[in-house]
């Protein structure tokens, strides 16, 4: 980016709120780290700022829990742009087994292996045991599922789920469900549920209250990002629908190894980071390939999605930062989601 | 047979043996008269396939190549063929005996789209 540029995209910003934040900085760290942004959500109005440093100031109270979600291990993949993507995902893991406030539970938004092999999946649960939090759900990404229909991702790591793998739970007052949009693609398609997905999804939310917060996770984005590189969901707005009464819903994604962020009425987007390797901002490479970086930059672009939900207030607070930077830190006062991403370094 | 039928036959032995002899040394020609056997290639690149529509005879063996550093599949629309997943480098093989339009595309990455033109 030029310095031009630069400049102006930091004037552009300067006066959204008034908070001291080196915009110069935390966009250099954004740039397709996308880290160090806090969202919050305050009567629907999203606002953002810098993520404060009393880390976890509102947690421990009554009600409050956070989970991490981390996505696209990817184990077995040993290509340069990360010729060792266990070790990244024992960092990660690392990174959260340290983590002042102990998440709930982990969430894998998918591409757990790089070839389905089962010595990957082997590998994968060796890693995943060192966790503290010791519930771990998962979806499948389209690594997962390319042998045997995804019957062995569904033994491992789907059981009691429907179909293809997409189930739901309740957590401290918060309705979660994933969702599978990987299996039976059709050419020329993006992700997608499929009509069975949709009417189990469709009768599973029947009936809850609209002032329940629902936490939608699946692997490919549930919003089209990028349609040429398939960064999209064909029948994502028919899942969307089910949702419009709901007052807070939060679709965490993995897939296109970077953070974006999108809000929409009361539907705040939101896609994390790698734990294996970075691939490129849309349409800036000839292909979604892995981006090769630095060796001594990789784990500035790899991280873990940090979510922290506030049942203080009425506001929805979703926080990324870089795991690189250990203070980084979600804060948010009111009820809501904060979501932090942060980098393995 | 009269005495000149028998060194036609005598001359033409020699001539014949000397021609199925050439035919046999050229893998293009084959003495049963069947299609000529040939080969063609699809490369997987950057997530594509290319060329994105290929032409060639009934009778041609078409090898996709993987030359990306994430695995994709060869897999026919119309259920022809399907490939098991290839990764880095792994090759992929289809002879195709009919001619016809053959739509196929990538089962992991559906937006990957690619045809064979068989004549």
């Amino acid at each position: 980016m030029t310095d031009k540029k630069q400049d102006l995209i930091d004037q552009n910003l300067q006066d959204l709120n008034n908070d001291g934040v080196d915009r110069r900085g935390f966009l250099k760290c954004m740039a397709w780290a996308g880290t160090g942004l806090v969202w919050t959500l305050g009567g629907g109005i999203p606002v953002s700022r810098a993520f404060a440093k009393s880390h976890g100031k509102d947690a421990g109270k009554g009600g409050d829990f956070s989970f991490v979600q981390i996505s696209d291990s990817h184990i077995g993949f040993n290509k340069p742009a990360n010729p060792d993507v266990t070790v990244t995902l024992q960092t990660a893991i690392n990174k959260i087994n340290v983590m002042p406030h102990k998440p709930d539970f982990i969430i894998h938004t998918g591409d757990l292996s790089q070839l389905s092999k089962p010595s990957e999946f082997d590998t994968l649960d060796q890693v995943l045991k060192g966790a503290s939090a010791r519930q771990i759900y998962f979806v499948p990404g389209e690594h997962d599922m390319l042998t045997d229909n995804g019957e062995q991702y569904l033994q491992r790591y789907g059981k009691g789920t429907k179909g293809t793998g997409w189930f739901s739970f309740d957590h401290k007052g918060v309705h979660f469900v994933g969702l599978v949009n990987v299996a039976n693609l059709k050419a020329g398609g993006m992700g997608s549920l499929g009509h069975e997905q949709l009417e189990w999804l469709e009768a599973d939310l029947k009936g809850r209250s609209a002032s329940t917060p629902i936490v939608l996770f699946a692997h490919i984005p549930l919003w089209t990002i990028y349609p040429d590189w398939g960064w999209g969901t064909d029948d994502s707005e028919q899942a969307l629908s089910y949702l419009k009464r709901f007052g807070s819903v939060t679709v965490l994604n993995g897939h296109i190894h970077q953070v974006m962020q999108k809000i929409e009425g009361k539907v705040s987007f939101h896609t994390a980071m790698s734990t294996a390797f970075p691939q490129p901002a849309p349409g800036t490479a000839p292909s979604a390939g892995p981006m090769k970086v630095p060796a001594d930059q990789l784990q500035r672009v790899l991280g873990i999605t940090d979510v922290n939900y506030l049942v203080s207030g009425r506001s929805l607070a979703i926080v990324d930062s870089p795991l690189a930077d250990s203070s980084s830190a979600a804060s948010g006062s009111g009820r809501g989601l904060a979501v932090v991403d942060s980098t393995v370094g | 047979m009269t005495k000149k039928n028998v060194w036609i036959a005598g001359l033409a032995t020699p001539v014949m043996i000397a021609m199925l002899l050439l035919f046999a040394g050229s893998p293009s020609v084959r003495a049963n008269d069947q299609p000529a056997a040939t080969n063609a290639e699809v490369k997987i690149d950057n997530f594509s396939f290319g060329p994105e529509t290929l032409t060639v005879p009934v009778g041609t063996t078409v090898t996709w190549t993987n030359q990306d550093d994430i695995p994709h599949t060869v897999v026919s629309t119309d259920g022809v063929f399907k490939s098991k997943v290839r990764d880095t480098d792994e090759k992929f093989s289809y002879t195709f005996a009919k001619a016809g339009t053959y739509p196929y595309y990538c089962s992991v990455h559906p937006k990957m789209t690619g045809k064979v033109v068989v004549q």
